[in-house]
């Protein structure tokens, strides 16, 4: 229609000046005698002329060509300085008639204002979580877990939760490159076609394609084909947070590569070998999480007890029952000793070893408590702990008649279950023996994370592979160094499978079209594949298509895609036996030489996460630490049984007496380190310098480093933030090693942690924050966290009826099984627009998180108790906040909410003052991005984007109270109990957030308020909060006082 | 008015040197504004205030352009600098009234040579203050919303909270300052208005006159209209620092929640009133030799109440340490040790120094009249008070009830930059005061005078 309506007037113009003609040179003489306020009037004359109506129309001035063939400074200042003054004109412009069409026929299922629910699944690492995403008006917004699946049961980790940030992040490549310049996907398959086609005469031989860790039996499938079609061709594998050593270790154990899963909820005792199963990245954790929760019941008569032996802080340290801190490279010998203790052949009892006396009681105590509960125990070996570990942990399992109880055998979840460390390896060699002709990097980051001894990015640099292609979501470290890079799809906008844990497949459907026409894994296979380009759906149903043996296709479809996951994939248990002799020996480390762990980062993993804004801000679980990685120290020397530096100790080992001294003076001492000094760690000749920060319980003589700083190309986010430690670790020793040596710089670095203090302790007494009993304790005095509560009548002002309203809303956090994963804070901000505030602010203390979990440590700084409190508001009846605000803007509603009214602050912070568990926000600054489209994509439409001077809080989820009263009272019923969840509840994968209404007596959360662990925050402040805690119960071993 | 008598005969230093006659008085402070030239001096110390002024407004303007977050207010810490020195200027603003108003009625005639400068401080003191609630909010372009008045909304202020009664404390008082000021003024203004040969002078003094002619009707109300206004003022001195005192009191922090603030604010806020006006009487009765009509009486008065409000204040943090051990709470009782022992101790002892020990030296006579030695013990009260404020707003504010929640606060230079800006107003302001108004009153000087006196 508009293409017409110009052409008519084209015609018109034409009509009405024939042959008259107007080039640059004719309106700079026209312009050239005036000056100044008459310039621009001339300029308007000029352009109102007809002359200047058709040059325009002709769009590029004929002068345009002149620049051409012969450049004159002259002409071209000449030129350069009319189009200035043109651009005004032209920018003038009618806006065209395009005419919009409104709904006829509305799209199926959809009512604007109302979100739908679609199963899909995010993968990180091969394991699938499966998921349900919020899309509001075909906008995918926020992830929730699919509570029908088993490995998630409605829980999320964090990394799912942050995934829609990446799908909506504005830094993400958003074209296909072809060395740094826009090029389209046609372009590829031109310069690709030669390649393939000069690879066929040699099946291949110069072809490799290096993945992540497949899972997808789709990709798998295109991957075999593929290998088929070119049977030279190499498909590598590399993460640099592998499992190799699980896979080592099965291997060694059963001769084959099988996956191990664990059943929690039917272990007693759970002993871990440094393994963090509680935490987000390890397999199955959402899961585990939930099944650990369930059994650590106090009530129920069979809470399990966890022992953990841990080489550094973890949160399944801090929910430990018994912890103790030990260097990695010594765990391999309680790992034995264990083993001994149990009979199993082959394992001898730690003999002289210092670290493995002082943990002699530990063992032992654990090995009594383990073979006491055989059959309902488990042994769980940490990924990085070496394969022995592993084995010694299969064979405990397998002695104590654990297996098909608690532990299960499965085939692996890894479609190319190889050692992947090996693969890389292999792939380098072949480069640099110049056997690789093209090589395309899928999904991975080598350039960036691969182990520094095999200097993968010189290697890509100066290889002179011919041709290099890069699929990736950022334009990063190895896409810098492949000519071609192709702008990925995120899994919310591409379809694909993956496998859950348990094997059991999702289908992985998109929420959205690409936003910026990437394309995934499986587009960019098909293609290699050939001949003709295949879709990603195409990919994925005709792969099932051929699975599918049932006469349905249609209804299995659509049935695999509704649940999402297909019914009959998940493994079936494998009968395995595991070896359990003739295990080689590791050689004892010095006990003087300092240790390096390398750990995936809690927030932002290997670093692909580095521009993911909620996960930088993201508190780490235990030291609270957000933007950065510093070196983690231990306080001092290990004083497991209550001794201090340089003590000659006396042991008892099994009858036998021994006498040795502790390691040295503690580190931090010895250095005369304190947080935020500068270090420079020195590795085999290999040089990085980084901030130190004393963490409570860390193992002494060892030092944790996080991966996944130090970004060079991660994007405005990530680029720069922290510290890059892969340059230190190696192929051979890429988990811990010793030799490390470190000297103090004298500089300090700021870092930015949201929880300054982390005791309960001040100098005149404890505070009552986090209550904690043990098992024992709990039973005789089953009340000891209640607290004697100022009376109701105790106020100035009138109290209000709230037990005469439908609903009366109120929260009970159960302290015994959050185990501090940090998801809710995630969800919050994922469901309420949370604006990140960046490094700066967070130090001086101005981050936004609704809900925080603070973490306390509570003893011996060598190996504290820790514990967890999740926080948020706490919508007190009498609410401390609500009678300081001079305008209002805090008010409570009658079912006992303590509302923000955005409209009405106008920012005094008195609220926040006078809060007393400091829940509330402010937007000190304009923290909001209000520009920037993809992230006004993603927000929520139901919750208000706040702007600058507003305080803000967490509201019980306001706008979910509010949708589900109006569909309640639409169908004339009312809410029912667990119908509506808040979001932190909802993502909670260890159920310990439980929201709903008081008024009735049957809900959940009302029977949880009865219970007599149920205790008020700061009760005697007669603040009547609506969300209370049960308390922590610890389950120690009696045998084992630590 | 035989209570002038009084204070001239019971004291030996006189309110007013001898020899002076009602022409010698009415000259020699009418000639500051109308015949003596203006000092280069006088040009240098205004210029440099105005500067400062312009820096306040440069750093409002970049503070309204982005917010609050400029300043180093966070969460914990929700209020920095802006309430500290609302505070402190509100205090400041007290002396004024207090000289005018209560010694007017306690008939302490005493308080006539500095009561008009000491009012046209407090004005000047409270409209620095008033800047800074305005300025600190999130918005400050809604920030009339905390004033209740008809809209379409149909929204009224939360009448519960004391930043609504800072409102009304605060504008009452002001409104009652400024026009106690100006009715006093009155009489003054119809002086400088015959006096002066400019004719624009005297059109604008004689405009401000309100047609004062001084004659007995004019007199015999003025009389009442002051009387009624002082009656007013009174109850004002201690309320607005009572209100004020509310905004801690009434929360929950520890350190705030304190029912001994309202008498120990009001008592600081006279201490550094006092100071204050000793600050500014000093060098200004030097550099425009009014010693003869600021004595060295009214130096020692002054100092006498500094030295008995300083130990009223002092008592207020007796009793509240005692408290802090004595509740046995163990948050008021960690809000002691946190200020003895906490990362803001040496501003606390800093305090206590400035607060309770130096000014003791006021109990020696010879220290009291010497005006050197007083200059340096008010700047010391001026600092000490601006230090309570500190260790009350911060210092309570960063470690409250939950240990995970506790920070720490750091100004940031655009703090320093509002401070020192309204300090910077607040001069300016008295400059411009003693050039154009008569800063002392003539009219009441003349009632000092023996010639005065009604014979019987």
């Amino acid at each position: 229609m508009m293409k017409t309506e110009n052409e008519n007037g084209k015609q018109h113009r034409e009509e009405v000046c024939p042959g008259k003609k107007l080039s640059l040179d004719d309106a700079h003489a026209r312009l050239a005698d005036t000056k100044g306020p008459e310039f621009w009037r001339s300029l308007e004359e000029l352009a109102g002329s007809p002359e200047w109506q058709e040059m325009m129309h002709r769009e590029f001035p004929k002068g345009a060509s002149e620049w051409l063939d012969s450049v004159s400074r002259r002409g071209f200042l000449k030129l350069m300085g009319a189009s200035l003054a043109m651009a005004g004109m032209t920018a003038c412009t009618k806006q065209p008639l395009e005419p919009i069409v409104p709904y006829v026929r509305q799209p199926e299922e959809l009512i604007p204002g109302r979100p739908m629910f679609y199963a899909t699944a995010f993968t990180m690492g091969g394991y699938a979580a499966p998921l349900l995403v919020e899309s509001h008006m075909y906008r995918p917004t926020k992830v929730e877990g699919n509570d029908k699946h088993p490995a998630s049961l409605g829980g999320t980790d964090i990394f799912a939760q942050a995934s829609i940030l990446e799908m909506y992040d504005p830094d993400r490549s958003q074209t296909i490159a072809y060395l740094g310049n826009v090029r389209t996907w046609g372009n590829f398959l031109e310069a690709i076609r030669g390649p393939l086609n000069a690879q066929k005469a040699v099946q291949g031989a110069g072809i490799r394609i290096l993945t992540r860790t497949v899972s997808s039996p789709t990709l798998a499938d295109q991957m075999r084909s593929l290998l088929k079609l070119y049977p030279q061709a190499k498909w590598h594998v590399y993460e640099p947070i592998n499992r190799d050593n699980v896979l080592e270790g099965a291997k060694l154990a059963f001769g084959q590569p099988v996956e191990t899963q664990y059943k929690l909820e039917n272990a007693d005792v759970i002993v871990s070998l440094d393994a963090d199963f509680l935490s987000a990245g390890f397999p199955g954790n959402v899961r585990y999480i939930r099944d650990f929760a369930k059994r650590r019941d106090p009530d129920s008569g069979k809470m399990s007890r966890l022992y953990v032996v841990e080489s550094t802080t973890s949160a399944t340290g801090a929910k430990a029952d018994h912890r103790l801190p030990m260097r990695a490279t010594e765990i391999h010998s309680i790992a034995r000793d264990l083993a001994a203790r149990l009979g199993i052949g082959g394992a001898k009892a730690g003999d002289g070893d210092a670290e493995a006396l002082l943990s002699a009681n530990f063992s032992t105590c654990a090995a009594l408590d383990l073979r006491s509960h055989a059959g309902s125990s488990v042994v769980i070996a940490g990924d990085h702990q070496p394969p022995v570990v592993h084995v010694l942990a299969h064979a405990v399992n397998q002695a104590l008649g654990n297996v098909g109880k608690t532990v299960f055998y499965t085939d692996p979840v890894d479609s190319n279950p190889v050692n992947q460390t090996e693969s890389l390896k292999d792939l380098v060699a072949d480069m640099h023996a110049g056997k690789v002709d093209l090589l395309i990097v899928i999904d991975g980051n080598p350039a960036y994370d691969a182990p520094a001894d095999l200097n993968f990015a010189d290697a890509l640099k100066n290889t002179n592979i011919p041709l290099r292609v890069h699929l990736g979501l950022y334009q990063d470290e190895t896409a810098e160094l492949c000519q071609w890079h192709i702008n990925e799809a995120h899994y919310l906008e591409a379809w694909g499978d993956t496998r859950a844990y348990d094997g059991t497949v999702s289908i992985v459907q998109p929420l959205i079209a690409p936003l910026y026409s990437g394309k995934s894994a499986y587009e960019l296979l098909a293609t290699l594949a050939g001949p003709s380009e295949t879709t990603g759906y195409e990919a994925v149903q005709s792969y099932w298509k051929k699975q599918h043996s049932g006469a349905d296709f249609e209804m299995f479809w659509r049935k695999s895609l509704n649940d999402g996951w297909i019914e009959g994939t998940t493994f079936a248990p494998k009968q395995v036996s595991a070896r359990t002799v003739g295990l080689p020996a590791i050689e004892p480390t010095p006990q003087n030489s300092i240790e390096i762990n390398f750990r995936r980062d809690p927030s932002i993993h290997d670093g692909r996460f580095s521009n993911n804004g909620w996960l930088q801000e993201l508190p780490k679980p235990m030291s609270k630490m957000t933007w950065d990685n510093p070196v983690l120290i231990g306080p001092g020397t290990v004083s497991f049984l209550g001794l201090k530096s340089e003590d000659l100790i006396h042991l008892d080992v099994d009858g036998k007496k021994v006498t040795v001294p502790l390691i040295g003076p503690t580190m931090t001492e010895r250095l005369g380190l304190k947080s935020e000094d500068m270090i420079e760690i020195e590795l085999n000749g290999k040089k990085v310098t980084a901030p130190v920060w004393v963490q409570a319980g860390h193992p002494d003589n060892s030092i944790t480093v996080f991966l996944g700083y130090g970004r060079r190309r991660a994007g405005r986010v990530g680029t720069g933030t922290g510290f890059d430690f892969y340059p230190l670790r190696d192929s051979a020793e890429p988990w811990f090693t010793v030799g490390v040596s470190l000297r103090k710089t004298g500089e300090t670095y700021k870092l930015a942690t949201t929880q300054g203090y982390q005791t309960m302790d001040t100098p005149v007494g404890q505070r009552p924050l986090v209550r904690t009993a043990n098992l024992e304790e709990y039973h005789k005095e089953p009340e000891f966290a209640r607290e004697e509560e100022p009376p109701k009548e105790l106020t100035l002002y009138q109290p209000y009826p709230y037990e005469k309203e439908p609903y009366a809303w109120g929260m009970a956090i159960d302290l015994n099984s959050c185990v501090g994963c940090n998801n809710c804070i995630v969800a919050c901000q994922s469901e309420n627009n949370i604006a990140v505030v960046g490094k700066e602010q967070v130090v001086i203390g101005r981050h936004m998180h609704w809900i925080r979990v603070d973490a306390y440590y509570q003893g011996d700084r060598d190996n504290p108790k820790a514990y967890f409190q999740p926080v948020p508001c706490m919508q007190c009846e009498n609410a401390p906040c609500e009678v300081v605000c001079p305008v209002g803007a805090t008010v409570h509603s009658s079912e006992g909410l303590n509302d923000m009214v955005y409209n009405r602050c106008v920012g005094t912070r008195y609220c926040s003052n006078n809060c007393p568990y400091k829940v509330r926000r402010f937007n000190f600054l304009l923290f909001q991005d209000w520009e920037t489209p993809q992230l006004k994509m993603m927000r929520n439409p139901d919750v208000t984007v706040r702007s600058r001077g507003v305080m803000e809080k967490c509201t019980y989820c306001v706008q979910r109270i509010s949708e589900h009263r109006i569909d309640s009272e639409r169908e004339d019923r009312k809410i029912a109990d667990g119908e509506l969840q808040t979001a932190c509840q909802q993502s909670c994968p260890a159920n310990a957030i439980i929201f709903g209404n008081i008024n009735d007596p049957n809900s959940r959360v009302s029977k949880l308020k009865s219970n007599p662990r149920n205790y008020s925050l700061l009760a005697d402040l007669n603040t009547r909060p609506r969300t209370t805690y049960l308390a922590e119960i610890r389950n120690p071993n009696e045998e084992l006082k630590t | 008015m035989d209570h002038q008598q009084e204070s001239t005969t019971n004291n030996q230093t006189p309110v007013i040197e001898p020899g002076y006659t009602f022409g010698t008085v009415t000259d020699k402070i009418s000639s500051i504004v109308l015949t003596r030239p203006t000092s280069s001096g006088w040009f240098v110390g205004f210029g440099v205030a105005f500067l400062l002024t312009m820096m306040m407004l440069y750093a409002i303007g970049y503070l309204f352009v982005k917010g609050v977050g400029i300043w180093g207010v966070t969460i914990p810490i929700g209020w920095g600098f802006a309430i500290i020195n609302f505070v402190w200027w509100i205090g400041i603003g007290h002396a004024g009234t207090l000289i005018s108003a209560i010694l007017l009625l306690l008939r302490q005639s005493w308080r006539n040579s500095i009561n008009r400068f000491a009012e046209a401080m407090t004005l000047f003191a409270v409209s620095a203050a008033g800047i800074f609630p305005l300025i600190h909010v999130g918005r400050p372009w809604l920030a009339y919303w905390l004033f209740p008045y008809p809209n379409s909304m149909g929204v009224w202020p939360q009448f519960r909270s004391p930043l609504i009664w800072d409102v009304f404390a605060v504008s009452t008082y002001a409104t009652i300052s400024l026009l106690f000021w100006f009715v006093g003024l009155v009489p003054d203004l119809a002086t400088l208005r015959d006096r002066s040969t400019n004719r624009a002078a005297k059109i604008v003094y004689g405009m401000l006159a309100l047609g004062w002619r001084g004659s007995a009707r004019h007199w015999d109300r003025y009389e009442t209209a002051y009387l009624l206004l002082a009656g007013l003022a009174t109850p004002l001195v201690l309320s607005v620092h009572t209100v004020v005192s509310f905004d801690f009191a009434v929360g929950i922090v520890p350190g705030w929640h304190t029912t001994i603030f309202p008498p120990y604010f009001v008592a600081g806020a006279i201490y550094s009133g006092f100071a204050m006006v000793l600050m500014l009487a000093i060098p200004i009765r030097k550099l425009y030799g009014l010693e003869d009509f600021i004595t060295e009486l009214h130096l020692q008065n002054a100092a006498k109440v500094m030295l008995a409000t300083g130990l009223i204040v002092g008592y207020g943090y007796i009793i509240e340490a005692f408290m802090g051990w004595y509740s046995g709470n163990r948050y008021d009782a960690f809000t002691l040790w946190n200020r003895l022992h906490g990362p803001y101790k040496w501003e606390y002892y800093a305090l206590l120094i400035c607060n309770i020990v130096i000014p003791q030296v006021l109990w020696i006579k010879k220290l009291r009249s010497s005006p050197i030695a007083l200059f340096f013990v008010s700047l010391v009260v001026l600092v000490g008070m601006w230090l309570e404020r500190f260790i009350i707003v911060v210092v309570s504010l960063h470690r409250d009830f939950l240990t995970s929640s506790w920070g720490m606060y750091y100004p940031t230079r655009w703090d320093w930059m509002t401070y020192i800006g309204t300090i910077g107003m607040f001069l300016a302001a008295m400059f411009l005061f003693v050039r154009i108004l008569p800063m002392i009153s003539i009219f009441e000087m003349r009632t000092l005078l023996p010639e005065a006196e009604v014979k019987e």
